[in-house]
Formats: structure tokens, sequence, C-alpha cells
């Protein structure tokens, strides 16, 4: 039986803060398509192409005809733990500190046996599902689930350290003046954190959903300009000890290319607010979280990038704006390397166009700020890494894995 | 009986068995360590560096060198030379490959060594590096180390054949008994089952006493003919059998045997006898449940009949099945890659009468067994040897 989650007491502002740590990182090259898998959230192993076996762990060569084609393929998650241990002496300094530590051996109906994690509902004897997650190192590990949902199942200690969960956390949403910014403060608040701050720029200025924004259980408006650095660091200073996830959904979406605009002004603005302010988010807030992320059940522990999904591929018919979103993926890329060492995810969510007025021309299929929301919501509790939100961004994601350049001209043909 | 047909080892001997006494902790290298065993096997057998064409070294902790490096570092010119990484079982493997060598006549002379250092972080380095598969598959699931590793198979043999934790006691308590004569042996305090089933857990079903304690040292001896040995006047044992065997079952979703199963009909068939023929038995002992499968594997019993083969057998020095008589790893010491020339240095005093400790009355004939290896989730090695008295 899991024990529900304890709210986190207030902090003791004179106790020394547990500095983050993480487990032994390092992967083959190989191995790396678990990373793949569990950043998707997909339970995924390599099946040799020439034989079908199933193999673990990832390696270069099938062990049963020696072929080198061993893609990684969603496999059946089901199996049954044969056995199972708890650690209970470790000389690696992130065990060490969360020691007792259940791990066992689970007989996957698709073949391999595989060391893992066990949630605490799950004991030797029982049915499991699998599945791949990111732990704090950013790499993958195999966790084992129950079949069926437990009471406070996502509560269990060893599976919170795998993923992002906003239950108890504070979280920053930049901007609450969009459609998108209320729907996650509603989002979140629904999804338990502690509290909901929604940054707002020029609050006197009145929007659509401002009494509803504030009726939001939890939520606390504060002020906050992305492209203004001193309101951002100010923020920073007061509140920055105390957010846990930060939502960027601040943002700027204008229809267009390059070549027949007239002027940079659009581009100017969309940099200042998309890339520029992502910058001063990371600077301002980067450093605090980084070190807060081993600091206790409110610890530190996501920044999510809600992006257009073609940051990977331009629309051309949106293209100043897909360059922008790209130079923003990119960005957050080094902001996960940077905020690895904490154990804090940068969660990329990918979307195609939303629901929203600059959006306004566009036929469905179009994707809701609720639906947004809840998947930014579930992407931060299932512990994944890049989402893809809609059937645009589906659909983009599988035909970019197919072949880039087809894409790159299919887009550019509308 | 199966039939061998493998080349019996006629002429060849194992001889000159070195230990350099472990220490916990050491502030000097594996290079020391095995240079320290070179030493002691040149000024027992009164030989000089030049006499040695051939060198065989087990080693986890010479860093960035290999047998190759320790050439010059030793100032050796041998015309035979290898590297065995295969932890406990390294030394089976070192003495089949020099064996053969010297029987084809490649090599006159071999230096056998294990050694390894242990500085206060060696064991967490050793750990860290050991294996891919460890550190893609094992390590990051509680770093238990193989602690961990163990306990899933011990586990799982207690589950699947009724073994019960006092049964695995059994074996380190004689063990203990064992060690206490033994001047080498790290740990020799009074150990009883009770002191066993109360230890603090480790990793369930592994307690502490079930653990090796990780230290530095070296193991050594020569491999060369018998009429070699006769003119260094040294005592020396025979080759009558030997077998190795890696990756074996592969099929079993966790490790209840290892490779001996597969080969035993042949080591015995090549030695012309049977279980019954042995005077003493030395089993890589990481864990007690891994002894428990040798004694299995290797045809003592049936599988599955450990636990009841232990609680019908004394297996102190001076009982009925004398077992790992100088104490095993679990009460020596395991200096790393020496752990797995322990059993087989033990044997080769055990038969030549010369044992540091209690001393088996009449051993004629012995077997040694290794394992080792845990690259992902069991023991990859094994190999087995039986050995008599040249005498």
């Amino acid at each position: 039986m899991t024990e529900p989650l304890p709210r986190p007491p207030r902090k003791n502002p004179l106790s020394r803060t547990r500095q983050p740590l993480l487990p032994q990182g390092l992967r083959s090259r190989a191995a790396h398509g678990l990373t793949a898998a569990a950043a998707e959230g997909r339970f995924a192993l390599q099946v040799c192409a020439e034989c079908d076996t199933v193999i673990y762990p990832p390696r270069d060569a099938c062990p049963s005809c020696l072929s080198p084609r061993l893609p990684f393929r969603d496999v059946d998650p089901c199996g049954l733990v044969v056995v199972e241990t708890t650690v209970r002496v470790s000389a690696d300094p992130y065990f060490r500190e969360r020691l007792p530590w259940r791990t066992g051996s689970v007989k996957l109906d698709a073949g391999p046996v595989l060391v893992a994690h066990l949630h605490g509902d799950v004991a030797e004897g029982d049915r499991v599902r699998m599945s791949v997650q990111l732990d704090k190192s950013g790499a993958a590990v195999v966790f084992a689930m129950p079949i069926a949902e437990t009471p406070n199942l996502m509560d269990d200690p060893q599976l919170r350290e795998m993923n992002c969960d906003p239950k108890f956390r504070r979280v920053l949403i930049t901007d609450g003046r969009s459609a998108v910014g209320q729907a996650m403060a509603k989002a979140f608040s629904e999804a338990g954190a502690a509290i909901i701050f929604v940054g707002l720029a020029d609050e006197w200025k009145p929007f659509p959903g401002a009494a509803r924004l504030r009726a939001i259980d939890r939520v606390e408006i504060v002020p906050l300009d992305v492209t203004d650095s001193e309101s951002v660091n100010e923020l920073a200073e007061q509140n920055g000890g105390r957010i846990d996830i930060i939502v960027n959904t601040a943002e700027y979406t204008r229809a267009g290319g390059i070549l027949d605009r007239r002027g940079l002004s659009i581009a100017r603005q969309d940099i200042e607010v998309r890339y520029f302010g992502l910058l001063r988010l990371a600077q301002a807030f980067g450093p605090a979280m980084r070190s807060r992320g081993a600091d206790g059940v409110n610890s530190a522990t996501a920044f999510v990038n809600l992006l257009s999904v073609h940051a990977l591929m331009n629309w051309p018919a949106y293209g100043a704006h897909s360059a922008t979103e790209a130079a923003c993926l990119s960005a957050g890329q080094t902001l996960r390397a940077e905020l690895r060492p904490g154990g804090v995810k940068v969660v990329n969510v990918f979307s195609g166009p939303l629901d929203t007025e600059w959006f306004q021309a566009l036929p469905p299929p179009k994707v809701s700020p609720a639906a947004l929301a809840k998947a930014t919501v579930m992407a931060l509790v299932d512990g994944r890494e890049d989402v893809f939100v809609g059937d645009v961004a589906e659909d983009v994601r599988q035909r970019l894995a197919v072949n880039p350049k087809a894409l790159e001209r299919e887009l550019g043909q509308d | 009986m199966t039939l061998s047909r493998r080349q019996p080892y006629d002429g060849v001997v194992a001889c000159l068995p070195v230990t350099i006494p472990y220490r916990r902790y050491s502030t000097n290298s594996a290079h020391w360590w095995i240079g320290r065993a070179l030493r002691q096997l040149l000024q027992q057998a009164k030989l000089r560096s030049s006499d040695i064409d051939g060198l065989s070294v087990s080693s986890f902790t010479v860093g960035a060198d290999t047998a190759i490096g320790l050439t010059q570092h030793f100032g050796l010119s041998p015309r035979w030379l290898d590297h065995v990484p295969f932890g406990g079982a390294s030394g089976i493997v070192a003495l089949r490959r020099a064996a053969r060598a010297v029987q084809a006549g490649d090599v006159d002379i071999v230096a056998c060594v294990a050694a390894d250092t242990n500085h206060v972080d060696s064991f967490r380095h050793t750990l860290a590096n050991f294996s891919r598969f460890a550190q893609d598959a094992a390590t990051p699931y509680g770093s238990g180390g193989p602690n961990a590793s163990f306990a899933l198979i011990t586990r799982n043999y207690m589950n699947k054949y009724g073994a019960t934790r006092a049964d695995f006691g059994r074996i380190c308590v004689a063990q203990r008994d064992n060690a206490r004569s033994n001047p080498h042996a790290l740990l020799t305090g009074a150990l009883t089952l009770d002191d066993y089933l109360a230890a603090r857990p480790i990793a369930d079903p592994i307690h502490l006493f079930d653990c090796v304690m990780p230290c530095a040292g070296a193991e050594a001896f020569l491999v060369c003919r018998e009429d070699t040995a006769r003119s260094l006047g040294a005592e020396a044992v025979r080759l009558l059998a030997t077998i190795e065997r890696h990756n074996a079952y592969a099929d079993d979703p966790i490790q209840v045997r290892g490779g001996w199963a597969v080969d035993a009909d042949e080591l015995w068939a090549m030695a012309g006898l049977r279980p019954d023929d042995v005077d003493v038995v030395e089993t890589y002992d990481d864990y007690p449940v891994i002894s428990m499968m040798q004694f299995e594997d290797l045809g003592f019993c049936g599988k599955g009949e450990g636990a009841a083969f232990v609680r019908a057998h004394d297996l102190t020095a001076g009982g009925d099945f004398p077992h790992n008589t100088s104490g095993g790893q679990l009460s020596a010491g395991q200096a790393g890659a020496a752990g797995g020339y322990l059993g087989l240095v033990e044997a080769i005093r055990q038969l030549t009468g010369t044992a540091l400790g209690a001393q088996v009355n009449g051993a004629q004939i012995g077997l040694v067994s290794g394992f080792g290896m845990i690259n992902y989730d069991r023991g990859l090695a094994s190999g087995a040897a039986i050995l008599a008295s040249a005498a």
C-alpha cells in the first residue's frame, strides 16, 4: 500500500539545502534507444530485424543470429516479477540517501529478463506493466508498475524520483493573459499544485478570463513581463527559491514568412518574447532551481517549454514563427544539459496550431488550450521529456522520423 | 561414464604456491602487489627473472596497463604472455592455458599471478566501470553492486529449492572455522550460526556474512614441466582434468546453475575419477549460494540438493567434506582477482602437505572451481580443475 505523499512542511530557512546528487547516468549508444523511448513515454526494446528476438540489455549484435540490425520497437510491457530484493547498503551517494531501495528481476512476456526498479505496490510473484522512465541523471531506467491502478499510485517515493509530478509543488505560469496560460493555471490547480504563481505584465490592462483566473484555487498573480529583464529578475529575487516548475506560456504567434514582409519589427518582437524571454527566465530562475533539485517533496523539478511542432521542421506559412520556435528548442536543449546536474528536467511540449486567435484562419484539427494544459500536466506526471500534443504534431513527428526532406517539401507546398 | 576426447596434461605441474599477506586497505598500486608476488616466486624457486619465460596476469586495478606493460615494468622478457581478466575464474583459466603452452613446448616456466590493490575508493571504481551491461542495466538500479545481483540469485534459489539462510550460514561458519588457523586470513573472529543469522542485512536476503570483504593482496604459482619442478626442489601437483565454460544456460531466467553442469561429466571422465574420490574441495565463494551451486553442478549432489548436502556433511578441514580449507574469500578476504586464485593456491598447498593452516590429512586429490564476472545479472565465467599430488 502506498502511503499518501505528506504535504511538505514549511522549509526551515536555517537548514542547509540538500545538494542534488545523480545516479550513474552513463549509457552506451545502443542503450540511448531507451532514452528516446523514455522521453516519449513509450516502452520499446531492440527487436532483431532478422529473427524477431526481443533483446535486453541493449547491444550491437543479436545474441541469436548476430544481426547488427536491431531497431527499437514498441513491445508488450507486461511481465512477471520473478524475484525481488531490497538494497540496504550502497556505496553510491545518490542511492545511499534514498535507501532502502527495491529492485527486482522481471521476466517480460516478450522474452528478456529486466533488472528493474519496483513500484512499492509490486512484489515478487506479481504481474507488472513495465515502463521506461528517465531517472534524475536523465538516463533511461525500466520501472515495474502495478497492472491495475492502486491508491496513491503516483505517491510512490521511487516513482516520484523519476517524474515531475506537480502535486504539492509550486508552479510559475509565466503569462496568464492568454487562454493557454489560464488553462494551465486551472490544470495545475486540479493536479494538486501547492501554489500556482501566474505572471501578468501590466496587470491593470483588462483581458478576457481575468476574473475566472483569479478565482482558481491557489492561484497568486505576480507581476512578470518576460520582455523586461528587470521584471524577470525582480520576481526571481522575491520568489525564485519557491519555484519548482516553470511553464513558459509567454507567446507570440504571427502568420507569415520572411520574404514577403517588410522590415524586422515582427521578427524582433517574436524573438524578444519567445527567445529572449526564455533566456531571461533561464538566467533568473535556473540557478536556484538547479540547486533545489533534491529539496524534499517540493523540490525543483521541471522547466516546461511550450513549442510549435514546427520548431522541428519549418512551416513556411508561419515561417518566421517556426524559425524562432527552432531557436527556443535549441536553447531548451542547452538548458536541459545545464539543469541536469540538479536533476531538473526541461520538458518540450510540441503542438500544432492551437485553437486560439492567432491561428484563427486555419482549419481543424487544432489543439484547445485545455487539451494542451492537460497534456502538459500528464507529461510531468509521467516523467516525459518530449511530448507531441494533437493530431498535427503527431503527424509531423511521424513524417519527420521517416523522411525529413519529404516533410520539408510537403510543408512548403501549402 | 562419458569417454573423454581431451588430451591429458602429462608432464605438466603447478607448484610454488605464493600468498602475499592481504591488507584491508593499501596505498600501494596493484603493480606493487604483483611485483611482491613475482619476487617471492623467484626467491622460493631460487630463480632469476630471466629464468621466467612465461607470464600470466589477472588484476582489476592495474589501471591503463595490461600484461604487456607489466613486462617492461618488471623487467621480464617472456615468450609467452597472457592477461586473464575473468575474475574468480582467472586461476583455472590461467592454469589451463599455461599448462598447454608448457606441454607443447612453447614456454618452460610460467609465472601465474593475480593481485589487486584496495584503495579507499577502489571497490567503488571497479564496480562503476565493471562492464557495459552493468553500466547500462544493473548499476542504475540501486547501485547495490554484486550484493544486489546475488541477492536476487540467492532469493530465487531459496524459493525454487527451499534452501534457508541457515543452510548458507553453515557454509560460512565452517569456512570461518577453517580460517582461524590461516595466518593470512583477515577475518578470524569466531562466527556462530546465530551470529550469521543476526547479522545486518545488505540486500535482502543477503546479510553481512554472506559478503566477502574486498582487500588488497596477491596470489601466485608456477606452471612448468614435472622435471623442472623436481630440479627446483618444488613440491608440485599434476592436472588430471580441467573444464571451462562461459555464459552457460543463458535462457535460465535467473541463474540457478553455472557452466560446470555442462561439462562436469567430461571433467570426471578425463580424470578417471568420481566425486567420492576427492579429498579436498575449493569452490569460488563470492556468496555461499554459489558454493552450493558448485556442489550440485560439479556432481557432489543433485540439482537443488545443495542445502541437504551441506546439512549432511562437515565442511571443516577435519570433517568429512573439507571445503575452502583456508577460509575461502568469505573469511580470508577478496583481494580482487586474487580471489580467483585463492582456492587453487590453497589446493596446491593441501595436496603438497604444506597448508599454512589446517591440513587435510593425506589429501591426494583436490577439486578447484572458479566462477565470476557478473556482467549484468549472472556470473558468466566458470571453470574447474581436478589436481593430484605429484608425490
